[in-house]
């Protein structure tokens, strides 16, 4: 067992792969020679070359639509998005081909592609380097989106998405990558996509997280703790399809549920985990389910208190917690 | 003995009867689809005529038994060089289980099978540009070296997936050829109003690579130009961007109103250089065809597409229920 970062163990999850199977490989823009801007790629063009870590021309659509191509034919490519603010001109590629290819040809063809993009702020990347993403892609059937928010959880789910038959949006929390740290066994292992995961066990109030805010929800829960209030902290890990059993289960537990992330509100990906539970538990319910997100603004400013003002923190999530552990 | 034309370029009298006839059967088969259309059988054509010699000359030119290809919704000819039948097309038309493209789930046009080496197509245009690059990226990495054959319109060539994967093939040295089935109409806008270079192979040169324009109406000198393109991109010296200059001969679709923007004449001028015609008139300077013999050849695709139209309309509809089926594999 080492401890290791987040961006340590997508590092690790990539080349793992593409030792074990040739038919791996990477591209997008920087991640040869500079090994990615946020170096999740370093050093994997030294080990695999620069046929298999691919500097591609700066056009995502391009990094995706070729990715597509090259899957259908048996490949198994790792198409990476700089920032996932800069995945737009690629939906068409995502979207109406890649989540689509399946279905559309009656199961003759698929698509085994991951797509990584970090997403999230807090990095004074102002509107264009900070956002979540998301939402825009979890209404998409035939497309898996999965958003791990451990190092466990990214190196396992980074091989289960690479293994997997049909596309992944991989999203990686960039405030994740170097500040969280956390055990990542020798072994090999994947981490099942479309299983949300317990990360602390509670019997007061449930909180549904993902990405950064669930990591807010657990220092929080600690606090909590201390003032004998119990939260159970539940990880969605996929975003889409959800896991509509382990959601229910979380939110049974306790009867009063909180849903945070960092993604705006309105139309976000709380707004469906609230009506799975508004459909299922309303009988199991003491409170009313409530969100704790990001406001439905463009996107986060650059300027510092704007910034601060737009992020989640620790005491944003205590302060909602107790509130609803109060209610 | 002097060489025939097409035995110049390397085509045997049998390969240009076996063009004549995918021309033909191409044009029997989309005539039927405008037929059962009005007949208010099936609800949607969307049309090759006046394309098939593009279609069939380029295709003729890849080795359809490791070659790939990425086609658009016109390309009825080029699908059925590489394998697919008049049974197929009428399966599709019909929304038929049995539809190879898609088991009925997909309008007619929208080509595809693993069998055939027809990488699955979509409506959103332009998109099976980027696939057909990385289909081509694929074989370089395992060695198969295939070469990628992938057809679009005019229009198209504004896409940014066109440029983005043009681009990208011409700066990895990708065995592709862009083929472009230029009809002078995207839908109705005309060809003033899409490009304003020239000729749509002009793009080409900011790509790297070189790019080709050629009378789409000549089966041979498509076929000419494609097979240089394609050993080219076999001998490892990458892509080529061919411009086939044809002309739409009947309305974007079966839904659309030609009359509307574009005259008569201009049609009616157009339809003396239908390609079939003037196909037909070649094979029989060269003394490969007469009048009987077309009429004979006539007649046996007729039947052809008589038996796939009786077997498609009578073959099963996909059962409601799969409708739930193959959104994953697992």
């Amino acid at each position: 067992m080492a401890n290791m970062s987040y961006i340590d163990a997508i590092t690790l999850a990539m080349q793992e792969e593409m030792r074990r199977d040739p038919r791996v490989f990477l591209l997008g823009e920087d991640v040869g020679v500079r090994g990615g801007v946020f170096r999740a790629s370093n050093g994997l063009i030294d080990e695999f070359g620069e046929e298999r870590v691919i500097d591609t021309p700066l056009a995502e659509s391009a990094i995706v639509g070729v990715a597509i191509g090259a899957a259908a034919v048996g490949m198994r490519p790792i198409a990476e998005i700089q920032f996932a603010d800069f995945i737009l001109p690629a939906v068409n590629q995502i979207v109406s081909e890649a989540a689509k290819l399946r279905y559309r040809s009656n199961n003759d063809w698929n698509c085994p592609l991951t797509i990584r993009a970090p997403f999230g702020g807090g990095v004074h990347g102002a509107l264009y380097h900070s956002q979540s993403v998301e939402a825009m892609f979890t209404n998409v059937p035939g497309l898996k989106v999965v958003a791990p928010s451990t190092p466990y959880d990214a190196k396992g789910l980074l091989k289960a998405a690479i293994r997997d038959e049909d596309p992944v949006l991989f999203f990686e929390h960039k405030r994740c990558y170097r500040l969280i740290k956390g055990e990542v066994p020798e072994e090999d292992y994947t981490v099942p996509i479309g299983k949300a995961d317990v990360k602390r066990e509670g019997t007061d109030i449930t909180v549904i997280s993902y990405g950064m805010t669930l990591h807010f929800a657990l220092q929080a829960a600690e606090k909590l703790a201390e003032e004998g209030i119990s939260a159970h902290v539940l990880d969605l890990r996929t975003l889409y399809p959800l896991d509509k059993e382990g959601i229910i289960e979380a939110a049974s537990k306790t009867g009063k549920v909180l849903i945070i992330h960092e993604d705006n509100k309105e139309g976000g990906v709380g707004g469906e985990v609230a009506a799975i539970i508004a459909e299922h538990c309303l009988f199991e319910l003491d409170a009313p389910i409530k969100r704790l997100c990001g406001p439905d603004v463009p996107a986060m400013p650059y300027s510092p208190p704007m910034e601060k003002f737009f992020m989640l923190n620790p005491e944003k999530v205590l302060e909602a917690m107790r509130e609803l552990a109060h209610f | 003995m002097t060489k025939t034309r097409h035995q110049s370029v390397g085509l045997t009298d049998d390969q240009v009867l076996e063009m004549y006839r995918y021309m033909l059967l191409a044009r029997k088969v989309d005539e039927r689809m405008w037929l059962l259309n009005r007949a208010g059988k099936i609800p949607f054509v969307i049309s090759c005529q006046g394309q098939e010699a593009a279609q069939v000359g380029a295709a003729l030119a890849f080795d359809k038994t490791k070659d790939y290809l990425c086609p658009y919704y016109r390309d009825f000819g080029a699908v059925m060089v590489f394998g697919q039948t008049a049974q197929d097309t009428l399966l599709s038309a019909f929304a038929k289980a049995e539809d190879p493209n898609s088991g009925g789930r997909q309008m007619p046009g929208h080509f595809g099978g693993k069998k055939y080496r027809i990488m699955s197509g979509s409506s959103p245009v332009t998109t099976q540009v980027p696939h057909a690059v990385g289909i081509a990226l694929a074989g370089k990495m395992t060695g198969e070296n295939q070469v990628v054959f992938t057809s679009f319109g005019e229009g198209s060539s504004n896409q940014g997936d066109f440029h983005e994967g043009a681009n990208f093939a011409g700066v990895h040295k990708l065995p592709v050829i862009f083929f472009c089935e230029n009809n002078k109409y995207a839908i109705s806008v005309p060809l003033k109003k899409q490009l304003a270079c020239k000729s749509v192979a002009d793009r080409a040169i900011g790509y790297g690579f070189p790019g080709v324009s050629v009378d789409g109406n000549d089966p041979i000198e498509v076929y000419r130009v494609t097979k240089e393109a394609v050993d080219r991109a076999r001998a490892g010296e990458g892509p080529t961007l061919i411009e086939a200059v044809t002309y739409r001969l009947v309305p974007h679709s079966s839904d659309d109103d030609d009359r509307v923007y574009r005259n008569r004449d201009e049609v009616d001028e157009a339809k003396k250089q239908d390609p079939l015609v003037i196909f037909a008139t070649y094979l029989k300077e060269v003394g490969l065809l007469t009048d009987k013999a077309i009429d004979q050849l006539n007649r046996e695709v007729q039947v052809i597409v008589d038996e796939a139209t009786e077997y498609a309309e009578k073959a099963p509809y996909p059962a409601p229920e799969s409708t739930m089926t193959h959104v994953y594999g697992s």
